[in-house]
């Protein structure tokens, strides 16, 4: 077996392991990493429950080789939260019932924060757009647009203190 | 608070808490099937035949068997002398010829994921490269897809011990008072409609591991289940033919299900018995496309419908032919779906006098076929409100009016429809009605229509005037509707010496949050802080018998087992109360986590003091034992029968067919509400997967078996992209066949929102003449029914 050393920062810890070159983001950051927040929803890349960030963008780490993520900056679910403290995405479906049973819900977070960065203000319109490439079975999608929104809000709020 | 008054706690029950199931969930730290790694755990990888019906000639393994990081490569060969799995609901009353799959085929294979060998690997990548190293040589068979066309002269057959590929012939209800009927109604409406075969999503798929300890001869497994005490004692009895008491099942968190996790599946047994031959833990974890053609699937019926009616739109006989589709093998429920669920459903919320049902359970080359959310129910609510409105348009009068007029009355609760159903609990359909049509402004509608029409657009409105049977079900009666086992519920609530509580329940969440719903309940029964109170589910160890969820029973028959088992405890500790107290029992009252005598409250014990004073055991009253500690089995003494009005509000585009839901209005009743934020996810996220049914969703088999939407490429599941913001609203008619009056609502949206869909596309439709188009409602699909009215 051929395999390849890959070392990245992943979230804001620096983190390495051996890997073949096949070997997916979302297995190495689930297997060799043990973070098992990411998880796997289907095997064409339409259901976006793998959804990381990569040097600051989202990306569906199944459609990632571990080997492109070498050297790379990665924020996982895991790193959302920082000191104890959740992040605004995370209290916001939290507060607005933006999941049910959980699974889709740190792709759909992570999308989110990437949609957010990019556009801090959007409508409905663009939120349920910007959601595109998450697919989630249980809500009907109606409170995780809430739970967006409340985001939002507290964001722009913070930010503008 | 003074002296004088009695203790007061704010009450929870009816508020919208934000879930306690949440804050693990959005950071990531939930415990899902995949995330569970055991020390020495190996991985299985399942092949599974590419052919739809042939014959096996030859698996030769040994290509595999010699791969890097494999222990074992096996075929049904290995597993000769396991039973096949068990066929626990049966159509009632007639034959079932029934079949139902081998761990591994033996022989022939009848459906395209029929499993056939398997290689057990160090890691899950070596196995999947060992997979493809299996030769596997079939002989090709002719396959069968469709329904009804399996039952026909010259279809391949499947199984020997059924003919014609029929697994059971079954019907309800009166057929020559229909027949009578039909042929003496001045109207008669026929149609043919087709409920198109549902691959369930969740997302996330199935997985199992299975240990075996050869020192205590006792395994664990961990499941994708909804019932992990069923899986226990249905692989105990009759698959494994081990002792029930040396089984172990965990259900770990459940990424979503549909009710596709409630039955048993050749890979649960294998992982355990795979782990007994090599004595190392064995994970299985189903991919999506696996997950396309090994998981039960959902609906698939073709149904006649013939319907007679008075010229005022009083419906007077209903009959229903349906071919039900129940795939290659009998999946564990089976038979109950399309009979007991379906078939006794299809009166809706009408007083017909005449209504006779017909169901064919027939075999095809395809996946298998069983409760999928809603299971039965969608497939009669879709039957009865297509009729209805079929009625309407063959009369030119009002869709809501013909409703109105053959809705069951309110004041004759509870209502035998006369087709071997329990009776409806309650119902007050006029005020669902009333509602919805006042938050869409019916009446403005009408002549928005009329102006869209001399514009050429397509507008239109679609009802859905709904009832479901849910909480599932008295176990006498659904015993003789051929279930094999019981539907009561489990409930053990114990008190800590520190005054917290542990509740075990027999549901099983996978995503309705019950951990929150059942704090909220015990909260206010037992008067303690929300915070003190602890859930638990999920493990067959140690924890009394639960039938699990599904069914939408959980709150109705699950949280009615943890309020009695409450009220136990409750009046334990009056008694040991009073003693501390040194009054009598009758002089004492319980309220806010207090006990109390009565008229003088200062005078009182708290909860925690009881405890402490219980669990030692130093002070109690004669007669009553340490410890406050209370388990119930409770067997509903009836359904509940959760129903309402959904209007949808579409646009058919002129030039593409494409249909876009301009509104959506939901008035539902599920009685009483215990947390209004989670009623409405529960009825949002329905209503979507139903609309999701009328829309976008097609499980498509070819002629030859192959299942051509095997992937979410194909297979379209709503997006967040295609749907407004849902207007929800309710009424509350109190189901009084529980403590809490509760009706369940797990699965109303689903039942409601696919025919309310449909009969908008039909009411845009109406002036092209176009009666009914099948489901899905995509595009190339209507715009080619649009084509054929118009004479092109």
């Amino acid at each position: 077996m051929y395999l390849m050393h890959v070392s990245m920062t992943v979230n804001g810890q620096e983190r390495s392991g051996d890997v073949e070159p096949r070997t997916l983001l979302v297995h190495f950051l689930r297997e060799n990493l043990g973070l098992t927040g990411t998880h796997i929803g289907c095997d064409t890349s339409q259901c976006g429950a793998c959804t990381v960030h990569l040097n600051g963008k989202a990306v569906k780490s199944c459609t990632v080789l571990a080997v492109q993520a070498d050297g790379a900056e990665v924020t996982t679910i895991e790193g959302m939260a920082q000191n104890g403290q959740l992040h605004p995405i995370q209290e916001g479906f939290w507060e607005e019932h933006g999941l049910q049973c959980g699974y889709c819900t740190p792709g759909m977070i992570m999308t989110a924060a990437d949609l957010l960065k990019r556009n801090p203000n959007p409508t409905e319109e663009e939120i349920r757009h910007g959601l595109e490439g998450n697919l989630c079975r249980c809500t009907g999608y109606q409170h995780i647009v809430k739970s967006i929104q409340y985001a939002a809000n507290k964001m722009a709020g913070a930010a503008g203190d | 608070m003074t002296a004088t008054e009695a203790p007061t706690r704010e009450k929870l029950v009816g508020k919208a808490l934000k879930r306690r199931e949440d804050p693990r969930l959005v950071q990531g730290l939930g415990r899902f099937m995949d995330d569970i790694v055991l020390p020495g755990m190996v991985h299985v990888k399942i092949l599974r035949s590419p052919l739809a019906h042939a014959r096996i000639r030859n698996i030769d393994t040994s290509r595999a068997a010699s791969a890097p990081g494999v222990l074992g490569v096996f075929t049904g060969q290995d597993f000769a002398d396991v039973n096949a799995l068990p066929y626990a609901w049966q159509a009632a009353g007639v034959e079932n010829h029934i079949n139902t799959p081998r761990i591994l085929a033996v022989d022939e294979v009848h459906w395209v994921g029929d499993p056939v060998a398997c290689v057990v690997a160090e890691t899950a990548q070596q196995a999947e490269d060992a997979l493809e190293l299996i030769e596997l040589d079939l002989e090709e068979l002719p396959a069968v897809v469709d329904a009804q066309a399996t039952t026909e002269p010259g279809a391949p057959q499947l199984h020997e011990n059924a003919p014609n590929n029929i697994a059971f012939e079954w019907d309800c209800g009166n057929a020559e008072g229909t027949d009578a009927a039909l042929a003496s109604a001045p109207v008669v409406v026929r149609q043919r409609i087709r409920n198109q075969r549902l691959i369930a999503t969740p997302m996330e798929t199935r997985g199992a591991i299975g240990q075996y300890d050869a020192g205590t001869d006792e395994y664990t497994f961990w499941l994708s289940s909804q019932a992990p005490h069923v899986h226990r004692l249905v692989m105990a009895a009759f698959v494994l033919g081990h002792p029930e008491e040396k089984i172990r099942v965990i259900a770990p968190d459940i990424g979503g299900a549909f009710g596709s996790k409630i039955f048993m599946y050749t890979e649960y047994p294998l992982v355990g018995l795979l782990s007994k031959k090599l004595g190392r833990p064995v994970k299985w974890i189903e991919t999506r496309e696996e997950h396309a053609l090994a998981t039960a699937q959902g609906r698939d019926h073709v149904t006649d419908i013939e319907v007679a009616a008075e010229r005022d739109g009083k419906i007077t006989g209903l009959k229903v032919t349906t071919w039900a589709n129940l795939g290659a093998y009998l999946s564990t429920a089976a038979g109950g779906i399309p009979t007991t669920l379906y078939a006794r459903m299809v009166a809706g919320v009408y007083k017909i006098p005449n209504i006779h049902c017909k169901v064919y359970g027939t075999y095809t080359n395809t996946a298998l076929v069983d409760a999928y959310r809603g299971a039965g129910r969608p497939e009669a609510a879709y039957v009865a409100e297509r009729a209805v409105d079929l009625v309407a348009r063959e009369l030119g009068m009002d869709p809501a009016e013909v409703r109105r007029k053959n809705f069951i009355p309110s004041d004759e609760f509870p209502f035998d429809t006369g087709i071997g159903m329990l009776p409806y609990d309650s119902g007050n359909y006029p005020a669902a009605l009333d509602r919805a049509l006042e938050m869409v402004g019916y009446g403005d509608f009408r002549k928005e229509q009329e102006e869209a029409r001399a514009r050429g657009k397509y507008l239109g409105l679609g009802f859905s005037t709904y009832v479901e049977v849910c909480g599932l079900a008295p176990t006498s009666w659904i015993t003789s509707e051929g279930w094999g086992a019981g539907l009561w519920e489990s409930a053990n609530v114990r008190v800590h010496l520190t005054g917290k509580v542990v509740v075990t329940t027999g549901s099983m969440p996978h995503g309705q949050g019950h951990e929150t719903t059942f704090s909220q309940i015990i909260a206010d029964e037992l008067g303690v802080p929300y915070e003190d109170i602890i859930v638990e589910w999920g493990d067959t160890a140690g924890t009394p018998f639960g039938y699990g969820s599904y069914g939408s029973r959980s709150l109705t028959v699950g949280g009615t087992a943890i309020v009695q088992s409450a009220r136990k405890i409750r009046d334990k500790m009056k008694k040991i109360a009073a003693h501390m107290l040194e009054v009598n029992e009758d002089e004492v009252d319980f309220e806010a986590g207090k006990v109390f005598v009565k008229g003088a409250p200062d005078r009182s014990v708290s909860f925690a003091d009881i405890a402490l004073n219980a669990s030692v055991g130093a002070n109690l009253p004669p007669g009553v034992e340490p410890v406050l500690d209370a388990t119930t089995y409770f067997d509903p003494p009836n359904c509940t029968f959760p129903f309402g009005t959904h209007i949808a509000i579409v646009e058919v585009d002129a030039e593409t067919g494409n249909v876009e839901l301009k509104r959506y209005v939901a008035v539902d009743d599920v009685g009483n509400v215990i947390n209004p934020l989670i009623v409405d996810g529960q009825i949002q996220g329905g209503i979507v997967q139903g609309i999701g049914q009328a829309l976008w969703e097609h499980g498509v088999y070819g002629e030859d078996g192959q299942l051509l939407t095997s992937t979410l490429m194909d297979y379209g599941i709503p997006k967040a992209s295609y749907m407004p913001m849902i207007e929800l609203d309710r009424t509350v008619t109190e189901s009084p066949i529980n403590p809490m009056g509760v009706k369940g609502a797990g699965e109303a949206g689903t039942i409601a929102s696919t025919p309310a869909i449909v009969n908008a596309v039909m009411d845009a439709l109406a002036p092209l003449g176009i009666k009914h188009i099948d489901m899905p409602l995509s595009a190339p699909r209507v715009w080619a029914a649009m084509q054929e009215a118009k004479g092109n």
